[in-house]
């Protein structure tokens, strides 16, 4: 593990406020949390300009550690502009512990299944953030929407709309499914001009090489759409 | 202290007032005190199929607007003296009634009468949320076909946002015996799993239905009729008896064809 590569430490202090380390994929940068950002900044070019004899024309691709300081944009930008400003290194992400509590919550919405028990009938509109399980039926003319998956115990004849917002990779899927029509982001498929039976424990998700939304069994999903099974789970647990 | 029971169904013509004259003058058969309102206001008709339209002097419009008592513009059948008819006006429209004079109407009715039938108009708009306003249960109508089942759909999920105090029953009318069992016609069961809601009496299509309104005196009235024997069940049924539902078949299957019976509500 030579390669894992040194830690510069230039300044006299004991806590450093800004540490490099070196990697295979180029270099990280942590950034002491506990100080004012402006004096992490200018301490941050200083270092960059000493850094910047060992690179040889390539770029080096830089990874930003902020530890609990919450960068809004206007900092990221700022902490990007400096790094690339002499085109040394490229900013390939920054990561920081803390997230904004509002986009927490809106995040943890987006995630969440809501459940809803009852019949979506003619003339209505069930429209939820995050995924939605519907118990009971959509009618004719009814309408359910959601930002993520729609999960239907029920019969689905009406309209239904995942990924409302334009997530492409939701799906619909439903105990029985005879919809006036499907749609997925920005994607509608409808049904049939001759009278067709329905389908049983289906499901609609978009078919990237058709170009269209297909209807097929359950079992698809757990294919291409694997990451359902722990995606519920690991938000819960941060 | 009455009940008060709207007819509704959203679309026209799949039977509202055709029932609401039935149902009303079943129940008075079986000497219940009825009132029966008209809603329908600029089109009334209820008057017509009941056969008592030269006796209006005075219309619902007249009441909410103070123009006569309640009790002057109640109609007295000429039949039963237990049922009555408060005429739709003719001249008006549907705003001239509010939702707070159609609720004392009603609430000033239900003292006197057992049951109180209200005619709806067809629509989702202020008639129809006049109708409903005073209203204690629903029935809605609906015909085997799918425009009609499409609405009363609509109606049931208006009606279940309302303070009831139980949810919707469903007729079915005009049903064709031959085209149902062809396949040519939803089935009263496909029909009754798409709504979700107790079935409270099926109607077979019946040209003495038509004959009966056009002589001002309700099918239900002939006892001979299988129109007849329907409506008359449906008001037992109101009346909480546990009554099995009409074959659709003809006499000879009555028995064996007994599919469903219906739970008793208290």
């Amino acid at each position: 593990m030579g390669s894992l590569g040194e830690v510069i430490n230039l300044t006299q202090e004991k806590k450093p406020l800004i540490t490099i380390k070196g990697n295979r994929e180029g270099i990280t940068l942590i950034i002491d949390d506990e100080v004012p950002f402006q004096e992490a900044l200018s301490e941050l070019k200083d270092k960059l300009i000493s850094t910047q004899q060992n690179n040889n024309g390539q770029a080096v691709s830089v990874n930003v550690q902020s530890g609990n300081r919450y960068l809004d944009r206007e900092k990221r930008e700022k902490l990007r502009d400096l790094i690339e400003e002499d085109n040394f290194f490229k900013v390939e992400g920054i990561e920081t512990n803390v997230m904004h509590r509002e986009e927490a919550l809106r995040l943890r919405e987006e995630s969440e299944i809501k459940i809803n028990n009852r019949i979506v009938r003619s003339g209505q509109i069930l429209k939820v953030k995050g995924h939605l399980l519907l118990i009971g039926d959509v009618n004719p003319g009814g309408k359910v929407m959601a930002t993520g998956n729609i999960y239907i115990l029920g019969k689905l004849y009406g309209i239904a709309h995942a990924g409302y917002q334009g997530d492409r990779n939701t799906f619909i899927a439903a105990s029985y499914l005879k919809p006036t029509q499907l749609r997925i982001a920005d994607y509608i498929s409808r049904a049939p001009d001759y009278e067709s039976d329905g389908v049983y424990m289906e499901c609609g998700i978009i078919d990237e090489k058709e170009d269209k939304i297909i209807i097929d069994s359950l079992q698809l999903l757990s294919q291409k759409r694997q990451e359902i099974s722990g995606f519920e789970r690991r938000m819960q647990n941060g | 202290m009455g009940e008060a029971i709207v007819i509704t169904s959203g679309k026209g013509g799949v039977g509202k007032t055709t029932t609401t004259a039935n149902i009303g003058t079943a129940l008075a058969l079986m000497e219940k005190k009825v009132c029966l309102i008209d809603t329908d206001i600029g089109l009334r008709n209820l008057d017509v199929i009941m056969g008592l339209e030269n006796r209006i002097i005075y219309d619902i419009v007249d009441v909410v607007e103070g123009r006569c008592r309640l009790n002057q513009a109640l109609i007295r059948d000429k039949r039963f003296d237990s049922l009555a008819l408060l005429p739709a006006a003719q001249t008006s429209d549907k705003s001239a009634v509010t939702v707070e004079g159609m609720k004392n109407i009603v609430t000033e009715l239900k003292q006197e009468y057992d049951y109180i039938i209200i005619d709806c108009p067809a629509g989702i708009e202020q008639g129809f949320q006049n109708a409903i306003a005073g209203a204690d249960r629903a029935i809605v109508v609906t015909n085997p076909e799918k425009s009609s089942v499409r609405d009363a759909d609509r109606i049931i999920g208006l009606l279940e946002q309302e303070d009831m105090t139980e949810t919707p029953r469903l007729i079915i009318n005009r049903i064709r015996t031959n085209m149902m069992k062809n396949g040519d016609m939803m089935d009263v069961d496909e029909i009754v799993q798409l709504l979700s809601i107790d079935l409270i009496g099926i109607v077979v299509d019946d040209e003495e239905v038509i004959k009966g309104s056009n002589t001002g005196e309700p099918v239900v009235l002939n006892p001979n009729s299988k129109a007849s024997i329907a409506y008359r069940n449906i008001a037992r049924r109101i009346l909480g008896e546990n009554v099995p539902l009409q074959s659709l078949e003809d006499e000879k299957g009555v028995l064996e064809r007994v599919k469903r019976f219906f739970g008793i509500r208290s």
